[in-house]
C-alpha cells in the first residue's frame, strides 16, 4: 500500500512537470497548429525570472516579504515569457501561419539565439529589456480610444515605444548596480532556492512527500483549471475555440482572428513561463534547461490527440507513471520472485535514460495502434 | 516552389565547374593538414544534406533523425577499427572493455571482424534502421510536423540507449579511430588522412550523381508529387507508403556513408553526433543552399561547416546568434535558399528593383499558363 502511494507520488508528481510544460505546448499547436521549438526556451525565460525575483526580493526594502517571492514570480514569469512570446509572433510567426514545418525551423533558430542572449547578456539588462517590451506593447493599448482613432497615434506609439526604452535602460542600470550578482553576463547555471515554508517534507498516511514537488502539483492543478475556465467561459475562449474550429466563418462573423492569434500564442508562451517556475524549484537553472523538456512535452502532445486538453492531462500522467515504474524497478520490488530473463530485462532498463528509450519506444508502438493520439480531432478530412 | 529554372550561360557555369575542380585538385597541396582535414570532414557531411534534400526538398519529409542514421553509420566503421587493432590487448577486445570488467566480446561486435560485413554494413544497417523507422511512421499515415517530432523522439532513443551502455559501445566517451590501424597504417597519420580526404571527394560525387539519377525520371517525379499533394498521388493509384519508405532508407544509406567518413577524419564517433541540435542543423546546410537543388545541399553543407569553424574561431559567442538569424532568415526571407534564389527570378528581381534591368512586362494569365508550361 505505502509503495503503491509513493509510486503513485512519484509518478504523479514527473507528470505534473510534464503537464505544465506541454500545457501552453497543447495550446498553441492544438489551436493554432504552430510548431514552437522555442518553448523550451520560453520555460528557461521563466526559470530565470525566478532567480531574478528572488535576488530582488533580497534587497533591503523588500525583505520583509521574501518569503512570498515564488508565488510573486509566477506572475512575473507568465508575464515574461508571454511578452516574449508575443513579440515572437508579432515579428515572426505571423508569416508563417499554415506551414508548420517552416515555423519549427524559425522558432528553433529563435530558441537558439535565446539560449545565446541568456549567456552572453548580464540578466540586469536582459530584464530592463523585457520591461521596455512589456511597457511598449501595452502602453499604446492602454490610450483612450479617442487617441487611437486619430491619425496621429503612430507618434504616440513611437514615444511610447521611446519612454519604454529609457525605463528600460534606467530600471537595468539600477538592478545591476544594486544586485552584483546580475550584472555580469555568465553561462554558468544558477539555483534557486526555496522559501523556508517551502522546504522539507510533508507527512500524508505515513509516507513523506517534498513540499516542493507538492508546490509543483499545486501549481500545475491551479492552471489546468485556469486555462480550462478561460477557454470555456469567457469571451475571449469562445473566440479562440471558434477560430480554431472555422478561421474564415470567424473571420467573417467579426473576430478579429489577428487578436485571437496573438492572445493564443501569448496564453501559450506565458504557460511556459509558468513551468519555468516549476522547473526552477527541481534542479539549477541553466540555458539548455529547456531543451531537457521540449521533447517530452511534444510526446505529450501527440499521445494525447492535438487540441484536446484532457487528452493532455491523462497523456502526462500516464507518461509520468510509467516512468516512475520503469525507471525505478518498482515492478520488481512489487513482484520480486519473477522469473530471471523478465527481472533481467526491467533492471536493463531501471535508469533515466534507458526509461526514457522504453517509454520513447512504447509511444510509437501505441501510435501505430491510434495514430493520431487517445483523443483524436474528428472529422472527414483527407489532410487535417 | 516552382521546377521552371533559367538556363544559365554556358560560359559561366563551365567556368564555375572549372574553378571548383581546380580547386578539390589543389586543396591537398596548398592547405595546411588540418585545415585539409576540416575540408574533408565538411565534404563527409555534404554526403548527409545530399539524403536531407533528397526526403525534404523532393519528398517533403522534414526528418530531425537523421543524426541517428549518421551515427551508425559512424560506429560500424570504429568498431572495424577497434576490433582489427585490439590484438595487444587482453582478452584480444577494445582496450576499452577492460575498464567496465568485460571479459567476452559483445556478440554483435563479432562480425565486424570481417572487412566484407562492415563495407557492407556501414550503408545498410542504417538503411534498414531507417526503412524500419519510416515504413512504421508512414504506413499509419503520420506526415508532416508529427513525422518530424517521431524522427526527432527516435533520435532521443537512439542516444540515450548509446549514451547508456558504457559495457556494449563505451557510452558517453564514444569509439576512438584515430589510434587505430588500418592497411598497417595509423588512421590519425597525414597520408591517411590525405587517402580519406580523396576518398571523400569521390563519394560525394558519386553521392551526387546517384542522387541525380533518384530524382530523374518517373520515381522522382513521384517523390515531387508526394511532397505537392500527395491525396492526389494515393488517388492517382500509387503507394506513397512505398515511395517514401524507399526514399527515406536511401537517405539513411547516405548517412551511414556520410558518418562512417565523418568518423574516420574526426577520430571519433561519440553520442554527441546523435544530439537534437546537429541533426536540425543538417537541415540548415539544405535549406541556406537551396532545398530541391542537389548542389546546393552540398555547398550549403561545406560553407556553412567551413563558416561555423572560421567564426567560432574568432568569436565564440556569436556562431549561435548567427546560426539562429539564418534559420529565421532562410524560413521568412529565403525559402528557397542561395542555389534556388540564383537559379529562380532572384538575380533578375535584384537587378530590376535598382533599374539595372528592364522589367518583363505580359498579361497576367500569360504568366500563370506559362508556369503551368513549364512543368515537364
Amino acid at each position: 500500500m505505502e509503495l503503491l502511494l509513493d509510486s503513485l507520488f512519484n509518478g504523479v508528481a514527473i507528470g505534473s512537470v510534464l503537464l505544465v510544460a506541454a500545457l501552453g505546448l497543447a495550446i498553441v499547436f492544438g489551436l493554432m497548429g504552430v510548431i514552437n521549438l522555442a518553448h523550451g526556451e520560453l520555460m528557461m525565460l521563466g526559470a530565470y525570472t525566478t532567480y531574478v525575483t528572488q535576488l530582488i526580493f533580497k534587497l533591503p526594502i523588500l525583505k520583509p516579504f521574501y518569503n512570498s517571492y515564488i508565488i510573486v514570480s509566477i506572475f512575473l514569469a507568465f508575464i515574461v515569457s508571454g511578452v516574449v512570446g508575443i513579440l515572437l509572433e508579432k515579428t515572426i510567426i505571423r508569416k508563417l501561419y499554415g506551414s508548420p514545418l517552416e515555423t519549427l525551423l524559425a522558432t528553433w533558430g529563435v530558441s537558439l539565439i535565446l539560449q545565446q542572449f541568456v549567456r552572453s547578456v548580464p540578466l540586469a539588462y536582459g530584464t530592463g529589456l523585457v520591461i521596455s517590451l512589456i511597457i511598449g506593447l501595452f502602453l499604446p493599448t492602454t490610450f483612450p480610444s479617442k487617441i487611437k482613432e486619430s491619425i496621429n497615434f503612430k507618434y504616440f506609439k513611437f514615444s511610447s515605444w521611446i519612454f519604454a526604452a529609457l525605463t528600460g535602460v534606467l530600471t537595468g542600470s539600477v538592478i545591476s548596480s544594486t544586485v552584483s550578482k546580475l550584472s555580469r553576463a555568465s553561462a554558468r547555471n544558477v539555483d534557486v532556492t526555496a522559501p523556508s515554508w517551502m522546504r522539507g517534507q510533508v507527512e500524508i498516511i505515513g509516507t513523506a512527500f517534498p513540499k516542493t514537488r507538492l508546490m509543483i502539483i499545486v501549481i500545475t492543478l491551479i492552471s489546468v483549471i485556469a486555462i480550462t475556465l478561460f477557454l470555456n467561459q469567457s469571451a475571449w475562449g469562445m473566440r479562440i475555440r471558434a477560430v480554431t474550429q472555422n478561421r474564415q466563418m470567424s473571420d467573417c462573423l467579426g473576430i478579429s482572428t489577428e487578436k485571437v492569434d496573438i492572445i493564443t500564442f501569448g496564453i501559450g508562451s506565458g504557460l511556459a513561463g509558468v513551468a519555468g517556475v516549476a522547473v526552477s524549484l527541481l534542479g539549477s537553472v541553466g540555458p539548455n534547461v529547456g531543451g531537457n523538456y521540449i521533447v517530452g512535452c511534444f510526446m505529450v502532445v501527440v499521445l494525447g490527440g492535438v487540441g484536446n486538453l484532457l487528452g493532455t492531462v491523462l497523456a502526462s500522467f500516464g507518461i509520468g507513471i510509467m516512468t516512475d515504474l520503469i525507471g525505478a524497478g518498482r515492478l520488481l520490488s512489487i513482484w520480486p520472485d519473477m522469473p530471471i530473463p523478465l527481472s533481467n530485462t526491467i533492471n536493463f532498463f531501471a535508469t533515466t535514460s534507458m526509461a526514457r528509450v522504453m517509454i520513447f519506444a512504447l509511444i510509437v508502438i501505441f501510435l501505430q495502434f491510434k495514430p493520431t493520439g487517445l483523443f483524436p480531432q474528428k472529422g472527414r478530412m483527407v489532410e487535417n | 516552389m516552382s521546377l521552371s529554372k533559367i538556363k544559365f550561360d554556358k560560359k559561366i557555369v563551365l567556368s564555375f565547374w572549372i574553378i571548383l575542380i581546380a580547386l578539390i585538385v589543389a586543396a591537398p597541396t596548398l592547405l595546411p593538414v588540418f585545415r585539409l582535414n576540416l575540408l574533408g570532414r565538411y565534404l563527409s557531411l555534404s554526403i548527409v544534406a545530399l539524403g536531407v534534400d533528397l526526403i525534404w526538398g523532393y519528398t517533403g519529409l522534414l526528418s530531425l533523425g537523421q543524426g541517428i542514421f549518421f551515427a551508425l553509420g559512424g560506429y560500424c566503421a570504429a568498431m572495424y577499427l577497434q576490433i582489427t587493432s585490439s590484438s595487444e590487448f587482453p582478452n584480444n577486445i577494445p582496450e576499452f572493455f577492460a575498464l567496465y570488467g568485460v571479459e567476452k566480446l559483445p556478440f554483435f561486435w563479432e562480425p565486424f571482424r570481417s572487412p566484407v560485413f562492415t563495407f557492407f554494413a556501414i550503408w545498410i544497417i542504417p538503411a534498414l534502421v531507417a526503412g524500419l523507422i519510416g515504413f512504421l511512421v508512414f504506413r499509419n499515415r503520420i506526415k508532416g510536423v508529427y513525422f518530424s517530432i517521431l524522427t526527432q523522439a527516435s533520435l532521443l532513443v537512439f542516444f540515450n540507449f548509446f549514451n547508456g551502455q558504457q559495457k556494449l559501445i563505451n557510452g558517453t566517451n564514444g569509439l576512438k579511430t584515430d589510434v587505430t590501424q588500418l592497411f598497417g597504417q595509423m588512421v590519425g597519420s597525414e597520408s591517411m588522412q590525405r587517402l580519406f580526404f580523396w576518398i571523400t571527394t569521390v563519394l560525394v560525387i558519386a553521392a551526387w550523381f546517384f542522387a541525380k539519377w533518384v530524382v530523374k525520371g518517373r520515381f522522382g517525379n513521384i517523390l515531387i508529387g508526394i511532397r505537392d499533394d500527395e491525396p492526389r498521388v494515393r488517388f492517382t493509384g500509387y503507394n506513397p507508403v512505398i515511395f517514401k519508405t524507399i526514399i527515406f532508407s536511401i537517405a539513411g544509406g547516405l548517412a551511414g556513408i556520410s558518418g562512417a567518413l565523418y568518423t574516420v577524419q574526426s577520430g571519433i564517433v561519440s553520442p554527441q553526433f546523435m544530439t537534437v541540435p546537429f541533426s536540425i542543423e543538417m537541415v540548415i546546410w539544405v535549406a541556406v543552399g537551396g532545398r530541391g537543388t542537389l548542389l546546393g545541399a552540398i555547398l550549403g553543407a561545406v560553407f556553412i561547416n567551413y563558416a561555423k569553424s572560421l567564426v567560432s574561431e574568432a568569436l565564440p559567442a556569436s556562431w549561435m546568434f548567427i546560426q539562429g538569424g539564418l534559420f529565421i532568415l532562410v524560413v521568412t526571407a529565403l525559402p528557397e535558399g542561395v542555389l534556388g534564389w540564383i537559379q529562380g527570378d532572384g538575380p533578375r528581381n535584384l537587378l530590376q528593383r535598382f533599374g539595372l534591368k528592364r522589367k518583363i512586362e505580359t498579361y497576367p494569365s500569360l504568366e500563370v499558363n506559362n508556369k503551368d508550361g513549364n512543368n515537364e
